[in-house]
């Protein structure tokens, strides 16, 4: 008789435990994501940088898995925006000294005309490939809102760093230096 | 707290206030009131017996139904708290980020503004106490529910024919008297006429009706918890959508948190009422407010992307649909939708130049430049051309002598053109804008003049997905029939005895309608002859007022 009224009140603490945690646990869940939700889409250091496949000025497309065991420099920019415009020239200095070492750069224009991206080219004679993401889809999937806004992926496809804003010509050294494969 | 043991020998858990067996009062309180306490049948709610561990004592915590009903007071106040100033998302500002939201609060609400955002309260359903207390009301929904369902469930289903005489005479229906010998018979009878279940065991019977509207609350309980669970779910990514797409007339774009598909649009169309058309529709709105609109539409191409296909790849895109959408008539696959919410008309789309002599008006040919995709070279009659050296969509003025762009969309388009005649090779430089032209390297001796204007109209389209609907229809239908189960069924029981000395003795229960029970009774009495009834409580309450009166 007590074994079994022992037993019986094992088996109550174990029931009313497990209820009692997966409700805690469900709450928990719903705070996580309720916590997530608004940069659900965003994309955090140490994740992999999406794909995309984009057409660049010459009519060449550039795919950012074919750049795998390079350190990719992706720049999200626009011509109307200053602060894309005064980093250009540094990213083009340090693309000199870094493109022998293993780091692509590659500049994605947010929806423009290409006479508009083409006339920006050239006046700063930017010797990387400049590509046009002309349905904002690569936009969409990396969630970019200010510009300029610099995702930096790895040699390993991952991303090493995100900057939004402006940077000197010491923080693109720098960050380079960072996705310089070994 | 021990067990109890009743006189009739069976041992109840602690906490019982009628005897499980019998029905005898086992409380000194209840043996001394008038009329038993039948909530629960006297059952012991399983919470209160035991109260050892911590997980027992949060266990009853959530049983009470005192929290419980704290808890919905608690989350009325918040809610309507929420509803004093706008919440963040219905804030209109130019750009959305703290700041300005912060900004906003006290620019517009002044000093309460202040206080509501920095209690939290502009975002105050989603905020994480909020959520707690959602989920807090749900854990007690659970648990008060099982604490007494069980026991009650149980008692029911074990009730027995047979109760003692305390029980039966502290029905609020009691009737005791003399009756003919065949009064259980009878009474069964037209008691089954009646659609009661009827139980005979030796001198007693016990007939019921209608016991599972004492299972309502616990059912509509159960439709509570389930539209919690599929609000739940409207967090989780890829449950609920509810997304802002500007598209301008022949742009194409990507559907956002939609992968796979693109969306492009074709035109947009704002149709107003003339007021003439069908016998003068809508003729006095249209007299007195101008225009009445009659239909707002953006004729869509629906594309879907090649499977594994990447992000800015745009080749060997496939048409799933044209449609128009319209308000209340959206664009529907895969479990999205796509609808009307709002348009800009007429953005600058391109111009039109003509190329002129100044001095004889004279002029060589007309161009027409695309703002959204202007070319670079535009060949006219004769051999003259104009190359388009710089475009500035949204002019905003020089800086180091630099023409600036405020932003990419054709606002306050400006070009520096360069003009080749054959009587200008060398060719002229000119800066245009609209309604002004500036050539900065001297007169030149001909102009672009301006000729027209093309314009689009952007759509604001809203897309979204709701996986929960089901789920929530489904909580809420459950509940409503819980509702109707507990309120138009009735839990109707009666108890009849005969003693050896031919002596009856009746008691009548029903969680709600008495009258109806009555009515019930009134039927089996007449047919089976059984002693006179009385209702106790309403002899009380007549005897409470009046020595009420007396001591008055």
């Amino acid at each position: 008789m007590s074994e079994k009224k022992k037993n019986k009140k094992k088996n109550r603490v174990i029931m009313r435990s497990v209820i009692l945690f997966l409700m805690i646990a469900a709450i928990g869940y719903t705070l996580y994501n309720n916590a997530t939700a608004e940069d659900v889409s965003v994309l955090k250091v140490g994740d992999e940088a999406p794909d995309f496949k984009l057409v660049d000025l010459e009519g060449e497309s550039h795919q950012l898995s074919d750049y795998k065991g390079q350190g990719v420099f992706l720049n999200f920019w626009g011509t109307w925006c200053k602060p894309c415009a005064k980093e250009m020239p540094a990213m083009d200095r340090q693309f000199e000294v870094f493109k022998d070492q293993g780091v692509q750069v590659l500049a994605v224009n947010i929806a423009q005309s290409e006479f508009e991206v083409q006339s920006f080219a050239d006046q700063y004679d930017l010797s990387f490939p400049v590509v046009i993401d002309k349905t904002k889809s690569v936009m969409t999937a990396y969630n970019i809102i200010p510009l300029p806004t610099t995702v930096l992926v790895n040699p390993e496809g991952k991303i090493e760093r995100i900057v939004t804003g402006e940077m000197t010509e010491q923080d693109i050294e720098g960050f380079m230096e960072e996705i310089k494969p070994e | 707290m021990d067990k109890m043991q009743c006189q009739c020998g069976h041992v109840n858990p602690p906490g019982t206030i009628l005897c499980e067996s019998c029905g005898r009062s086992l409380t000194e309180k209840e043996q001394n009131s008038k009329l038993v306490d039948m909530r629960y049948e006297g059952t012991a709610r399983r919470s209160q017996t035991y109260n050892k561990s911590i997980i027992d004592k949060i266990w009853n915590f959530f049983s009470s139904v005192k929290v419980g009903v704290g808890i919905i007071v608690a989350l009325l106040v918040a809610a309507a708290i929420g509803t004093i100033l706008p919440q963040e998302e219905y804030v209109q500002v130019a750009t959305r980020n703290e700041d300005t939201i912060k900004a906003y609060y006290s620019d517009v609400y002044g000093e309460i503004g202040r206080i509501y955002h920095f209690l939290g309260f502009h975002d105050l359903y989603s905020s994480f106490w909020f959520i707690i207390l959602v989920g807090m009301l749900a854990i007690s929904l659970i648990i008060a529910s099982l604490d007494r369902f069980v026991p009650l469930y149980r008692s029911l289903k074990n009730q027995r024919v047979l109760r003692h005489e305390s029980f039966i005479n502290k029905q609020r229906i009691y009737g005791k008297g003399y009756a003919q010998e065949d009064v259980l018979a009878k009474a069964e009878t037209k008691l089954k006429e009646l659609k009661y279940n009827v139980k005979l065991d030796k001198n007693g019977l016990l007939a019921e009706k209608g016991r599972f509207s004492r299972w309502g609350p616990y059912v509509n309980h159960i439709g509570l918890i389930i539209f919690l669970f599929g609000v739940m779910l409207r967090m989780i990514p890829g449950f609920y959508v509810d997304e802002t797409l500007w598209i301008r007339e022949g742009e194409t774009r990507a559907i956002p948190e939609v992968p796979d598909y693109a969306l492009e649009s074709k035109s947009f169309e704002l149709e107003t009422y003339s007021g003439e058309e069908n016998g003068g529709a809508f003729s006095e709105a249209v007299d007195r407010v101008g225009s009445v609109a009659k239909n707002y539409q953006t004729d869509v191409i629906l594309y879907k992307k090649p499977e594994n296909s990447l992000p800015g790849a745009t080749e060997d895109m496939e048409v799933v649909k044209e449609y128009p959408i319209r308000v209340n008539q959206p664009l529907k696959f895969d479990g999205y939708a796509v609808y009307q919410m709002d348009f800009k008309l007429d953005e600058l789309k391109a111009m039109t130049f003509a190329l002129t002599n100044k001095e004889t008006e004279e002029s060589l040919g007309e161009l027409t430049i695309d703002l959204i995709d202007p070319e670079k070279m535009y060949e006219l009659e004769n051999g003259a051309t104009v190359e388009l050296k710089g475009y500035y969509p949204d002019f905003s003025g020089f800086e180091n002598g630099e023409p600036q762009t405020a932003t990419p969309l054709p606002n306050n388009p400006g070009f520096l053109v360069e003009m080749t005649t054959p009587e200008t090779p060398k060719g002229e430089t000119s800066f245009i804008l609209i309604r002004n032209t500036i050539e900065p390297f001297g007169d030149n001796q001909f102009k672009l003049e301006f000729q027209g204007v093309e314009t689009r109209d952007v759509s604001g389209l809203t897309i979204r997905k709701d996986s929960t609907l089901p789920i929530l229809g489904l909580g809420g239908l459950i509940f409503m029939i819980g509702v109707a189960q507990g309120m138009y069924f009735n839990h109707r029981r009666f108890w009849i005895q005969q003693k050896a000395n031919g002596e009856v003795i009746l008691a009548g229960h029903t969680n709600k309608n008495w009258y109806a029970l009555k009515k019930d009774l009134e039927q089996v009495s007449a047919y089976a002859s059984l002693p006179a009834y009385s209702d106790q409580q309403e002899e009380i309450e007549k005897q409470m007022k009046k020595e009420g009166e007396e001591a008055l």
